[in-house]
């Protein structure tokens, strides 16, 4: 997928060099804990500035949220 | 009691390999207690728990403990509670605080692992430890579960390994605990779910 990456199974654009944080500004995403597999990888939180998205990507993004 | 008496009308295909599981679980409030006592009574081999909480009286709206129970440590009274339906499984209890330092060794023998923490910190925390040292095992988390009703949005989301139940939107409102049938839900699907992956008929 040319400048593409899936992003929950959605087709979105890319940038070369978008990190993390990048996609979940474009995503509008404010949740504060989240969990974030690319390919199958889990990105640790600490990483989300300094991990970046190749194209082509398979981006899970979902809420962690408190109770149980 | 016998084994063969208690044991008795068990899926022949499915309950060997649930006789031969170990399930961790992280945390044993709402979901890590409901969680243990369904996998006891579907004949999970041995199951490991940790939690450094006592069980209170604001607890009992949701978790499997008794009101004489109120002070003990939470892994001594599931124990109990435990054994009085199944005397045959084997139990692995911690009564200490799960860090990044213990998860990895605690929890390194068993099929699958259930996370079963009440804080969105403390879930994160086990999912980084776990996909650090554990890749290939099988993590079952929880996500969204307050409140009441709407059952039917409460899901399943999976990718390799890590598997996520819950409706992924509710939060808890401050002061507002969760209820009895939503988390039970929740701890219903995760116990579910781990049988269908010890039994190798997950997709």
């Amino acid at each position: 997928m040319k400048d593409k990456i899936l992003i929950n199974g959605r087709s979105q654009d890319w940038q070369q060099g978008m990190t993390v944080r990048d996609a979940l500004k474009m995503m509008n995403y404010t949740f504060p804990m989240l969990v974030i597999k690319i390919d199958g990888e889990l990105v640790p939180k600490d990483a989300y500035d300094t991990t970046t998205i190749p194209e082509g990507a398979d981006v899970m993004i979902v809420h962690l949220i408190s109770g149980g | 009691m016998k084994a063969i008496d208690y044991f008795c009308e068990r899926d022949p295909d499915a309950f060997p390999l649930w006789q031969k599981a170990t399930v961790g679980i992280a945390g044993a409030g709402g979901l890590g207690s409901n969680c243990a006592i369904m996998l006891a009574r579907a004949g999970i081999g041995k199951l490991i728990v940790a939690d450094f909480d006592k069980v209170s009286l604001s607890n009992l709206n949701r978790q499997s403990f008794n009101i004489d129970q109120v002070g003990m440590p939470k892994t001594d009274a599931l124990k109990m509670n435990i054994r009085m339906i199944n005397p045959f499984i084997q139990l692995q209890m911690h009564d200490l605080r799960l860090t990044p330092n213990n998860i990895p060794s605690l929890f390194k023998d068993v099929d699958v692992m259930i996370e079963a923490f009440d804080k969105d910190s403390q879930k994160l925390m086990l999912i980084e430890t776990w996909f650090k040292h554990h890749p290939k095992i099988p993590l079952i988390c929880a996500s969204g579960l307050a409140g009441y009703g709407r059952s039917e949005e409460i899901k399943i989301q999976h990718e390799g390994s890590f598997y996520i139940v819950g409706d992924q939107s509710s939060r808890l409102k401050d002061g507002i605990s969760p209820i009895a049938p939503r988390v039970m839900i929740v701890a219903a699907m995760q116990a579910n779910l781990s049988l269908e992956i010890i039994a190798g008929k997950d997709k």
